[in-house]
């Protein structure tokens, strides 16, 4: 700042770490449930310190679920969410990287049209059209399989347009000179556009494996046997148990599990993550 | 936009752009269709015969009271946990700002809830606001306040409303900062110079700077919250006590997945859809001329 104020500066930290404290408090209170026993769960309030039972809570719901009505092994779901983000983060950008070249590097007719056929889809989140779009998947009988969860995710006009944007920015005098070399159009997208985009498309699977972990509506109403069951859906029905208390001490293991792994991206790739926020929403 | 320097081919393109046209129309153009189609028609009881009935499924929609007051919940809920994000989010970001040691730190402390799924957002708030068990709920009887989200609408909805402004905090927050540090230090120094205190550089210079970032936050967390919230409703409250937290997105679901209305639910999501495009369009219209980074 401009003024040295001892005072302010502490200040601003004080706020700082009260802050990150309301932030990172549910985050503690269930990491600490997640490591006791059953019994302590019957005791109000819930535990604010860790207890002993870590290993043993999370064994369990690896290998077995939670019981009661919920059955399946987290393990299986935690597998099921991994395939869900990594085939819509891959997936999405394949398609929007080729279809973006096309629209950018290449004349040809209705090429206009086409770009707002993608762009439009910007404006129609999957919750909008949520009933006919099951209708749809139910239709081509792709319930319960991992194309239904991931294909009708994948089309994405917020990458297709921010690589369009990106290789609008690509000098011309690159293309001219591979073609001058005598290098054709895929040539040229894989010697120079793809080692050129790599920032980009690491910055975009970042947000988008993030998207594809943290759906939950669409597993919801599409996996309907245990078999096809991501985390982020399957903790639901481990909260909404009929005429019982939830096991909360599972539950929150649970909880950990599936929030960990997208977190982890965040923490460890933070600087791309920030980039492909900020780009991806220009 | 477009190259100068373009390839030749026709066939090639068109392969190109194949997968991304085919997965749009697919399974973004022929629902939409449908969800118009299914808007204006009508299914007997039985679900034999469907007829044509204008906008009849318009109408009942609007003169029923119960969506009249999901609209209004929704408008609360949103707008309540926008702004208490964005105004959280900008106080953290000001800070975090000022602070040059340990920045790094905090801001890594700070940005890890945007990559919790809404559904379990709501879990870790429903634990700690636990009727039976929950810290913060003990600590509110011990206060004297009854807490019991279950029976209590409005508690219901308070709930969902800060675990959604705590999802969306670190979104605000990633902008903000970016934003704040995008103000060149040396109209700050200006300003010091002539006499201005920390307060008053804040309200006649960062803040005004800010407002095109402050704005597109804005219109993004609501669109957001509008729709990514189904999550927290669906894991916590279910739309109850009563419908006290029966959100637009969430009533969608429920008469369409659950009371089988497939007329109704389209005509809510035709409604919603056009929600969505006279946001996108504000959003287009005022913001994206505004914005510099």
């Amino acid at each position: 700042m401009v003024e040295n104020r001892p005072f302010a500066a502490i200040l601003s930290h004080l706020m700082l770490i009260v802050g990150i404290g309301i932030v990172c408090l549910p985050l503690w209170i269930a990491f600490v449930a997640s490591t006791h026993d059953l019994s302590r769960m019957f005791q109000s309030p819930a535990p604010l310190w860790p207890g002993t039972h870590l290993v043993e809570n999370y064994l369990a719901v690896l290998r077995s679920g939670i019981g009661q009505s919920a059955n399946a092994p987290v393990g299986t779901m935690l597998v099921n969410s991994l395939i869900m983000a990594l085939a819509i983060a891959i997936g999405k950008i394949a398609i929007s990287i080729i279809s973006a070249f096309a629209i950018v590097y290449f004349r040809f007719p209705f090429r206009v049209g086409f770009f707002w056929i993608i762009f439009v889809t910007l404006m129609l989140p999957v919750e909008v059209r949520i009933m006919p779009t099951y209708e749809v998947v139910a239709g081509l009988g792709l319930l319960n399989t991992y194309a239904g969860l991931t294909v009708p995710l994948i089309a994405s006009a917020t990458a297709t347009f921010l690589f369009r944007q990106f290789f609008l920015t690509v000098p011309d005098e690159l293309a001219e000179a591979a073609r001058i070399d005598g290098a054709g159009p895929m040539r040229f997208f894989r010697d120079i556009l793809l080692p050129l985009s790599k920032t980009n498309i690491a910055a975009l699977f970042v947000i988008q494996f993030i998207y594809g972990w943290n759906q939950y509506l669409w597993p919801l109403i599409v996996s309907t046997e245990e078999r096809y069951y991501t985390v982020v859906m399957g903790i639901s029905r481990m909260v909404n148990v009929v005429d019982a208390v939830p096991t909360w001490n599972l539950v929150m293991a649970t909880a950990m599990l599936g929030l960990v792994p997208p977190v982890i991206v965040v923490l460890v790739m933070q600087r791309l993550f920030v980039k492909g926020l900020v780009e991806s929403e220009k | 936009m477009i190259k100068r320097a373009t390839f030749q081919g026709v066939a090639l393109p068109y392969a190109l752009l194949l997968p991304q046209i085919a997965i749009t129309l697919i399974f973004f153009f022929w629902p939409a269709a449908e969800a118009l189609m299914q808007s204006v028609l009508l299914q007997d009881a039985l679900g034999l015969k469907t007829r044509f009935v204008w906008l009849e499924n318009f109408e009942r929609v609007f003169s029923d009271a119960y969506y009249l007051s999901s609209l209004r919940i929704t408008a609360v809920f949103t707008f309540a946990s926008c702004l208490l994000a964005m105004g959280f989010a900008l106080l953290l970001a000001v800070m975090a700002d000022r602070v040059i040691r340990g920045a790094g730190a905090y801001k890594t402390l700070l940005i890890w809830p945007y990559a919790v799924a809404p559904a379990l957002a709501g879990v870790l708030w429903g634990f700690m606001f636990n009727p039976t068990i929950g810290v913060i709920a003990y600590a509110l009887d011990a206060l004297g306040i009854k807490w019991n989200y279950y029976v209590d609408g409005d508690q219901a909805l308070f709930l969902i409303t800060i675990a959604a402004a705590w999802k969306y905090v670190s979104y605000s927050f990633i902008f903000f900062l970016a934003g704040l540090q995008s103000i060149p230090r040396s109209v700050i120094e200006a300003a010091a110079i002539d006499g201005a205190g920390p307060s008053k550089r804040f309200w006649t210079i960062v803040f005004p700077l800010l407002s095109p970032t402050t704005f597109f936050l804005l219109v993004l967390n609501l669109v957001h919250l509008f729709f990514e919230t189904f999550g927290i409703v669906h894991a916590l409250t279910h739309g109850g006590p009563g419908r006290a937290t029966e959100i637009l997105v969430f009533r969608v679901w429920s008469d369409g997945y659950r009371g089988q209305d497939y007329g109704g639910s389209a005509a809510q999501s035709v409604v919603l859809m056009a929600i969505v495009i006279a946001l996108t369009v504000i959003q287009f219209r005022y913001v994206e001329r505004k914005v510099h980074y």
